[in-house]
Parts: structure tokens; C-alpha cells; sequence
């Protein structure tokens, strides 16, 4: 009765209501179309685009080594998404193991692979049988894959020296030397 | 030249819509009833012009027009022809302009009552009518044309609806074809019946919306809108079921609801409805909660257009979502308009909608009714959270989360009990007033007998509590409705001296919402004792067998006999497994589990092979973990108990909701009547 | 034979059973069975497919996954660390309900605090609507306000017009 309730039988004035509930109730409806406006968003967006900054990217090795990203700074990083159950993966192995030979002794590039979503014995029989040299890990609770927003293996990104996605490889690549032209003039 | 037509009329339709929506703006604002009534006839006129497209589409589809994309994605040469009719709603495309068919199908049905005694709100229930169907037109104009074609230009192939320079038009012999999860009965009927349970909640929608905006916050709005809301919330309730007998029948994991996202988004604007149907029961009888029940209509079609926005959209991504299109943008700016207007419109007219009467009775049947609105709300919070909550997860910590079966089911169930437990008390109380003393001497003799009945499920051996606790709570929900049914039909006989069954249909006829009401609880109660048959005590196990071997459970024998593997005329690898099912010795019959492949998408559906009975279904399985050969194919096998009362019960609603809901004699009189009992009860309150 | 070929050929022989029964403890360790390895499997989630049950999904990666809980039965792990391990390295989402921790109790303790005060408003209403007095409720029929009254006044011409006119 003291807050002027009344519900029943009308008196002369009814109950205004007050502002302060008017605007929490349009804050709360327009927060939430905000954060799904937010989600519409993230799920149209493809990878993350060519000149974006990209975070350090940490991983562990198959042989327990561990990697980051900051450290190789000032390198041309090729970071490439395979899985074993992956048959269009298969026909790109070869290839950047051989484009990784080509680019070992400059010094100025480096391969990472990872594996999304894979099975550890059956990745390490992967990389046996295409005979691959280059630091593999998996891809732990797929952090990596989630910042690059992949939408499936293989992909592959390529961060130029300074930092930034300088090329995005969607699907497997055709051929050794269309890993060699794309990567040769992102080295400074 | 039909694909041009088709997209032509949907153009003219748009352009018509948008005619209808000034034209009754313009009649409103000017005071001139001839724009008004220039509008109804825009919005008739889109029912021909869009079957007239619908026409078309079908046409296309039927005669295998592979040049249209559409056509080529969901049709194929191999295709039965009712397969190439339903495939109308096996894509995006088309399934958006079968939800314009029925959209306009039904709005312009509103169109065609009598508005002598209701002028005010015409206006507004069209303009809220034409715009959501010009809406949807939009979407399909601009963004989803299910009549693009094929162009071959020097670039590549491209589709587009007009002929891009240089090209050349492309005819395909023959078409992609379903998706083979959609080559069921199930598949059917489910979509058409879900499209039609969200598109019919429009209807109310509007006159609410027409209430708010003429101000007119009485019944008004309620009482002309009742039965269109019983049929929306039929055809919901029909579409739920149908897609978990869908689900079961080929998804293959021997079970109806998965608590999938886009499941769980179907099921929201049914819970919100539910508590709607109810509630506006207290408003009719006793004045109260005017503004929760615009609330609640506002509510449930906000969750249709935003269950519908969360599958088309690619926002949450399930086994159920269309692929990810790019009406996502509009379809949430049709939200974003939506949801902020109709807040607008309610805060506006808040004061207007005071309640007229009081609620002094802690146990009377409003004040269930409204304990039945709490806990429904608060499953729909539970839901909503669950289908939220990982999308907020990934925005704020970039993690993404599963919220599955364990979290809903942990936190549903004690509400699903309480509303249980309200279905059995709340026909007893009365309108009004109740106490513990009036509700315990009309309780104690239903509650007599459920007790006997938990006693004789005790004495079968059942010892978990949840079973126990749902099979007491079933028999006493169905002790009270019926001891109600008979109560009343032995009272009538009595006075009137006829018959039992004369007493019984005059009774229902008479009354036809309570006892359909009372009917559609019995179907809940129906499902209740399947779900907690498959809930508690389903079994399964799986094994791999030789020709000859078998696998045991729940005291059936499966033993497998032979394969036979050939290829289908439509299209798909067959590998039909032959089981010969044994209970006790006795021999009950042979089963056909199979595995289909299909060869153009390179899909695999395993079909079970199931025995069923009252008592439970044996489901079998035939796995491809291993490759499946006379030699050695791996079986799974499903003990599901009750399970066919889920579907019996959900029959028995139905036929419930078309009592409750079938129209009166005459209208004038029954009114009337319904007028003079509600004075005459205000009066007495 | 001498005294130490027999030595040694007794050695060889124990030698030999030993190494047999050892052999056959090994070989008595069974494989998990389906039904084991589908008992955890039905708590997992595919890590590709979304929201699709790891027991049910069809797809040759999901298959190996059910091989590596197989793998991982038959090593003696229990059935929360092949769940804690799969998280682990496919991420939580592969889990049939967030893990406890950090914004998930978001998720588990919203809804029962909302129904919480739902409850509360409803006993709030409840109360107050019992509060009030009797006599005030005794007024059978509600005055009508000047546009009620003149409304329905309209609707009974409307009324009578409708019949005339039908």
C-alpha cells in the first residue's frame, strides 16, 4: 500500500510506471539484441582477413617442444591445419614438406603444423608416411583454429615478418610451386 | 517462362503488401473507412497471387526444371512424385515461400469475419499482417529466389534470376536430389505442421498489437482470438511430436528429443503459448492479468521470429540449421523492429491495463493457474539460458561450450513434475475460492486410487524413485480428470434422466473447452508414461555378429540370419539386414535393419528395424563401425519400454484440442450466454 | 644326462611356462566392449559435427575417436579422465555441459535464482491480493468509466443494427 499499489478497483489515478523500470527495460532488450547482433556477425565473418594482427600463437610439438609465435618474429610463419581423417590434406603433404626443404637454409621461414582435431597415433602415421620434418603438434582444445575461424582442413595462413596474415590458403595447394610463389615475395 | 511468372507475382505480391500496409495506415490516420477497406482487399488479394507462385514452384519442381537452382538442389530424376512435392520445403528457398503460402493463407482468412463489431483493431491486425508477409517476400525477392537459374558465362557458372551478360543458360539433366534425412513421412508432415503452429501465432499477435495500439485493453482482443490461438498451439504441439517420431524413426539413436538448439527453439514459443492458453482463462473469468497475457502473446511470437532467425541464420550451428545464407542481417533487423515496438507499445499502454478484479484465494484456481504460468516460465528460462549460453560463452571468453541433455534434463524435470502434480489439482479448485479443506474432500478419493496404483507398481518390481514418483503423479492426474469426466456425467444423467453416453456428449458438447481441456490433459498424461517408460528404463547394448550368431537384451534374443546388399532404382546402396527376434523361446518375428547409402551425396541413414507393441519397442540397429558383411555386422540394439504411449498420447491431444476448440452453434447465443454466466459470477464473487 | 644339461633343461621348461602365463594374463585383459566404449562415447560430444552425440555420429573421424576411448578403456583410464582428456585436447565443447568454472556458473546459477524471484513475485501479488480488505471487494460491479459506458453503448446499436441488417 505505501508504494501507491493498488490492483483492484480503479481509484482516480492509476499507477504510472516509473522510468526507472521504462529504461531497464529497453537497456536490457537492446543489450541483448546487441550481443546478437554481436553472433550474427561473428558467424558471417569468414577467417580472420589478410592485414589483421595476428596474436602469438603458442603450441606443443608432437616431440615436446614447445612453440610460440613471438619468437619467431621477423620470420615468414607458415602455419598449415591437417588431420589425418583428412583425405584433401593428403594431397598437399608432400608438397610443403618439399617447399620446407626449399626454404630450410635461409633461415627466414618457418612451418608449423597443426593437427585439428586429431588422434595422436594416427597423426604421428601421418606425418611418417608423407615423411614430414617440419614442428607438428596438435591443435590443444583447437585454440589456434578458433582464432583463425577455420572452417575446416586443410587451410593454411601464412603471417609475413611483420606480424600480420600476409596470405590465407583455403583447401589444399596445387602444387610445390604455388607454395614457393607464395611465400617467396613475403620474404623481406 | 513459369520461373519468370512465379517471380513476377511475388514481386506484384510485395508491391501489394506494401499498398495494403499504407493504405490502412493512410485509412486510420484520415478517418476514411474506404482506404481501410481498400486495404483488406490488398491483403485478399496476396493469398491468390501468392499460390499463384507457389503454383508455379511446385510446377517447376514436379516437371524436373533442372535449370532452376532450386530445383536442381532438392530434386532429382529417381524421385518418387510426392517426394518432388514435399521438396518444396526441403531447402531454404522454398521452404520460405511455403511459410508465405501459409501466412497469407491465414491472414487473409482473418480477413474474411465479420469486423462490423471490431473496426477499430482491422486496421492494425492487416498492417501487422502485411508487413511480416512483406517481410518474408522481401527475403526471398531479394535474398533467397528459389527461381534463380544457371548461367554459364566465360567466368564460370553463376545463378542469378536475370541473365548476366555473355551467358549462356545451362540445363542440367538431372538434379542433386533430397537430402536423404528428408525422405520420410515424418519429414513430411513435421515442417508444414511447425510452419503452420508459428505462422498461425501471427494472428493473435496482431490483435494484441491492435489492442495496444486502439487502446481497447478489455477481453475484446482475447475472446475474438481464442480459437486461433488453440490451432496455433495445435499445429505446434503436432510439429513437436511429429519431429520426435521423426527423429526416432531415422536419426537412429533410438531416441525422439535430443535437446537440440533449434529443437529447444520450437519448444520455447510452445511453453510461452501454453501459459498463454491458461492464462487468458483468468483474464475472461476474473479480470486479472491483462498485462502478463500481452505479455505472454508478445512473448511467444518474438520466440517464433527468433526460433526462426536462430535456424536460418547460421547462428547456432545444428544438425538441423540450413546452411548459412545471407538473410541472417535482415531477418535480425525484422527482430530488432519487432521486439522494440512491441515493448513500446506495451510499456505505453501499461496503465491502461489494470486488472478488475482481486485474487484472495491462495488455492483457488486463478492462483494455480498462475503457480502453472511460474513453472512454465521457468522452464522457458532454463531453455532459453541453455540456447543463449554458448553463444555468450564464445563472445566473452572466445570458448565455445555444448549445453546438452544433463543440464536441461537435471533442471526441467522437478518443474515438469510440479506442472504434473497442477494438472491433477487445479480441475478440482474453483474459480474464486478454495481451500485445503474443499480441495482435500474433492482430492481424497482420486488420490485414493493413486495411491493403489503406485502400490501395484511397486508390487511389478519398480524401485527407482523417479519412476515411482512419475507413475504416482500420472495416475493421479488421470484419477482426477477422470473421477471430474464422471462426477459430471453421473450429476447430468441424473438430473436429466439420460443415458450415460447421451449425458456424456451432451456434457461435452456444452462445455466443450473444459472437457477438452481435460481431454488434452489426458494426452499429456499418456505421453508422460512413455517418457518415463524410455526415460528410466531404456537399455540397449550393441555387439557384432556372424551370420547365425545373437545378441541378448531385456530378455529378447536378436539373432542375425542374412544380408542382403543391392542397389536401389533411386539411387542409393542397400544393405538390408535380416534379424529374427525371440522373447522367452518363442519365436515373435523378423526385423529389417538397413543401412541406405546414397550415392550422390555420398550420405549413410540407418533405418532401424523395430517391433512394436503397448508394452515397449524392440529397436535394432545395424551400425557400420565395422564394414557390415555376412561375415560380421555390428548390431545395436534398443529396449525402449512405453514408448508408443508418447505417440498414443500425443493423438489423444489432438483430438482433444479440435473438442476445445471446435466452433460453437451460433456464435450470437453462445456469446451471450458466456457474458450473462460471467456477470452473474463477478457478481457472486 | 648330466646333472647340469638337466639343471638347464629344467630352467628352459620354467622358463617357457612362465613366459606362457604371463602371456595368457596379458591376453585374459579383454578389449573394452561397443557397450564400454558407447557408455563414455554417450557423454561426449563429436568435435567437428556440432551437437551431435559422439555414440551416434557416423563419420569416419568420429569413429577413430571411438577407437582412441577404446584405446584408452583398455589402458585403464576411467571414464572422467578419457572425458577430461578429450577436453583437453579438442576443447570443452566436446563436454555434454560446460565445465564448472569461471563464466559457465553463469548458466547454472541464473535460472534458479530468476525462477527464485519469479516465486517471489508470485507469493509478493498473492499476498497483496489477500491483504486487501473484504468490504472494498464487495462492490460487486466495477463503476464504468465514461468511455466503457459509451462504448458499450455503441456495441449493443451495433448490436441491433448486425440483426435488422442481416
Amino acid at each position: 500500500m505505501d508504494q501507491g499499489e493498488v490492483m483492484g478497483v480503479s481509484e482516480t489515478t492509476p499507477r504510472r510506471l516509473p522510468t526507472a523500470v521504462i529504461v531497464l527495460a529497453f537497456v536490457l532488450l537492446l543489450g541483448f539484441l546487441a550481443m546478437i547482433a554481436w553472433g550474427l556477425r561473428r558467424s558471417m565473418s569468414g577467417p580472420i582477413s589478410v592485414g589483421d594482427r595476428v596474436p602469438d600463437i603458442q603450441m606443443t610439438t608432437f616431440d615436446g617442444q614447445t612453440i610460440h609465435s613471438r619468437d619467431l618474429a621477423g620470420k615468414v610463419i607458415v602455419v598449415n591445419f591437417w588431420a589425418s581423417w583428412c583425405k584433401p590434406c593428403e594431397q598437399e603433404a608432400r608438397e610443403l614438406e618439399e617447399a620446407y626443404q626449399y626454404f630450410k637454409d635461409s633461415g627466414k621461414v618457418v612451418f608449423l603444423g597443426l593437427a585439428y582435431v586429431d588422434t595422436e597415433p594416427n597423426s604421428r602415421a601421418y606425418l611418417e608416411k608423407f615423411g614430414i620434418t617440419y614442428p607438428n603438434g596438435p591443435d590443444l582444445r583447437t585454440t589456434v583454429s578458433q582464432m583463425f575461424r577455420i572452417r575446416g582442413v586443410p587451410e593454411t595462413y601464412i603471417i609475413g615478418s611483420d606480424g600480420r596474415l600476409a596470405a590465407v590458403k583455403i583447401g589444399p595447394f596445387q602444387s610445390t610451386q604455388e607454395i614457393i610463389q607464395t611465400i617467396q615475395p613475403l620474404i623481406q | 517462362m513459369i520461373a519468370s511468372v512465379g517471380f513476377g507475382v511475388l514481386v506484384l505480391t510485395f508491391l501489394v503488401s506494401l499498398y495494403g500496409i499504407g493504405a490502412a495506415v493512410y485509412g486510420v490516420r484520415s478517418g476514411k473507412a474506404v482506404w481501410v477497406e481498400s486495404a483488406r482487399h490488398a491483403q485478399q488479394l496476396t493469398f491468390p497471387l501468392v499460390t499463384l507462385a507457389a503454383g508455379a514452384l511446385v510446377y517447376l519442381l514436379v516437371t524436373g526444371h533442372y535449370e532452376v537452382s532450386f530445383v536442381y538442389s532438392v530434386t532429382s530424376n529417381a524421385m518418387p512424385l510426392y517426394l518432388k512435392v514435399t521438396s518444396w520445403w526441403g531447402g531454404q528457398a522454398g521452404s520460405l515461400t511455403f511459410w508465405i503460402w501459409l501466412l497469407s493463407a491465414f491472414t487473409t482468412a482473418v480477413t474474411l469475419r465479420r469486423w462490423e463489431r471490431d473496426r477499430e483493431f482491422l486496421p492494425w491486425v492487416i498492417v501487422v499482417s502485411l508487413v511480416t508477409v512483406a517481410f518474408f517476400l522481401a527475403l526471398v525477392i531479394f535474398f533467397e529466389n528459389p527461381f534463380t537459374r544457371f548461367w554459364a558465362t566465360p567466368t564460370g557458372e553463376v545463378e542469378a534470376f536475370f541473365q548476366p551478360a555473355n551467358s549462356v543458360p545451362i540445363f542440367p539433366s538431372d538434379g542433386r536430389g533430397l537430402n536423404p534425412l528428408l525422405r520420410h513421412p515424418g519429414m513430411i508432415i513435421h515442417p508444414p505442421m511447425l510452419y503452420l503452429g508459428f505462422v498461425s501465432f501471427v494472428i493473435p499477435f496482431a490483435f494484441a498489437i491492435a489492442a495496444l495500439v486502439t487502446g481497447r485493453t478489455d477481453d475484446r482482443w482475447i475472446r475474438l482470438t481464442r480459437r486461433w490461438t488453440l490451432v496455433a498451439w495445435l499445429f505446434l504441439s503436432l510439429g513437436l511430436v511429429l519431429g520426435g517420431r521423426w527423429a526416432y524413426d531415422v536419426l537412429g539413436w533410438g531416441g525422439y528429443w535430443g535437446w537440440d538448439p533449434v529443437e529447444i527453439a520450437a519448444f520455447m514459443p510452445w511453453l510461452s503459448g501454453t501459459a498463454f492458453l491458461h492464462s487468458v482463462m483468468i483474464q475472461e473469468k476474473r479480470g486479472l492479468f491483462k498485462r502478463w497475457n500481452m505479455v505472454l502473446i508478445i512473448l511467444t511470437y518474438c520466440l517464433v521470429i527468433f526460433g526462426t532467425f536462430l535456424t536460418r541464420s547460421g547462428v547456432l550451428s545444428s544438425v538441423h540449421a540450413f546452411a548459412q545464407s545471407a538473410i541472417g542481417p535482415m531477418f535480425f533487423g525484422f527482430i530488432g523492429v519487432t521486439f522494440i515496438l512491441s515493448l513500446a507499445l506495451l510499456l505505453y499502454r501499461w496503465t491502461d491495463l489494470e486488472a478488475e478484479g482481486t485474487m484472495h484465494s491462495l488455492l483457488s484456481r486463478e492462483s494455480l493457474f498462475l503457480f502453472n504460468n511460474l513453472l512454465f516460465m521457468g522452464i522457458l528460462v532454463i531453455c532459453f539460458s541453455g540456447v543463449i549460453f554458448p553463444l555468450v560463452s564464445e563472445l566473452l571468453t572466445g570458448q565455445k561450450v555444448t549445453v546438452g541433455p544433463p543440464f536441461y534434463e537435471r533442471a526441467t524435470a522437478p518443474l515438469f513434475v510440479g506442472l504434473l502434480f497442477l494438472m491433477g489439482v487445479a480441475p478440482l479448485s474453483a474459480w474464486g475460492h478454495s481451500t485445503i479443506r474443499t480441495l482435500g474432500r474433492a482430492l481424497w478419493k482420486p488420490a485414493l486410487v493413486s495411491v493403489a496404483v503406485l502400490g501395484l507398481v511397486l508390487l511389478a518390481g519398480v524401485r527407482s524413485f523417479g519412476a515411482l514418483l512419475g507413475f504416482w503423479l500420472v495416475a493421479f492426474t488421470a484419477s482426477v480428470t477422470l473421477y471430474e469426466y464422471g462426477r459430471a456425467v453421473l450429476a447430468r444423467a441424473r438430473r436429466t434422466g439420460e443415458n450415460l453416453w447421451m449425458a456424456f456428449w451432451n456434457l461435452a458438447g456444452r462445455n466443450r473447452r473444459r472437457y477438452g481441456g481435460y481431454t488434452i490433459h489426458l494426452g499429456i498424461v499418456l505421453m508422460a508414461i512413455g517418457i518415463i517408460g524410455i526415460e528410466i528404463f531404456q537399455q540397449e547394448t550393441q555387439g557384432t555378429l556372424k551370420a547365425g550368431d545373437s545378441i541378448q537384451l531385456a530378455g529378447y534374443t536378436v539373432t542375425y540370419r542374412k544380408l542382403d546388399e543391392f542397389d536401389a532404382p533411386d539411387g542409393r546402396n542397400v544393405a538390408r539386414a535380416v534379424v529374427d527376434v525371440y522373447r522367452g523361446g518363442r519365436y515373435l518375428g523378423e526385423l529389417h535393419p538397413r543401412r541406405d547409402y546414397y550415392y550422390a551425396s555420398q550420405q549413410p541413414m540407418t533405418i532401424p528395424g523395430v517391433r512394436s507393441t503397448l508394452e515397449d519397442d524392440l529397436y535394432v540397429l545395424l551400425v557400420d563401425w565395422r564394414p557390415i558383411s555376412a561375415d560380421g555386422a555390428t548390431f545395436k540394439v534398443f529396449h525402449n519400454p512405453l514408448v508408443n504411449w508418447v505417440w498414443i498420447g500425443g493423438i489423444w491431444l489432438i483430438f482433444g484440442t479440435l473438442v476445445a476448440a471446435w466452433p460453437d452453434r451460433d456464435p450470437e447465443v453462445e456469446q451471450a450466454r458466456a457474458t450473462g454466466r460471467e456477470r452473474l459470477a463477478r457478481q457472486t464473487a | 644326462m648330466s646333472k647340469k644339461v638337466f639343471l638347464l633343461l629344467l630352467l628352459l621348461i620354467v622358463a617357457a611356462l612362465v613366459g606362457g602365463l604371463v602371456q595368457t594374463a596379458r591376453a585374459q585383459q579383454p578389449t573394452p566392449s561397443d557397450n564400454d566404449v558407447n557408455r563414455v562415447a554417450r557423454q561426449l560430444y563429436c568435435p567437428v559435427c556440432e551437437n551431435i552425440p559422439l555414440d551416434v555420429c557416423p563419420t569416419t573421424a568420429c569413429q577413430e575417436w571411438r577407437e582412441l576411448i577404446r584405446l584408452k578403456l583398455s589402458e585403464g583410464w576411467s571414464d572422467e579422465q578419457i572425458k577430461e582428456y578429450f577436453a583437453m585436447q579438442y576443447g570443452d565443447r566436446v563436454l555434454a555441459e560446460p565445465p564448472r568454472r569461471g563464466l559457465n556458473w553463469l548458466v547454472y546459477v541464473l535460472p534458479p535464482v530468476a525462477i527464485l524471484a519469479g516465486a517471489v513475485l508470485v507469493v509478493r501479488i498473492l499476498r497483496r491480493m489477500q491483504a486487501k480488505p473484504a468490504p472494498a471487494e464487495a462492490t460487486p460491479s466495477v463503476p464504468l468509466a465514461p468511455e466503457d459506458e459509451y462504448l458499450k453503448r455503441v456495441e449493443e446499436e451495433l448490436k441491433r443494427v448486425e440483426k435488422s441488417g442481416r
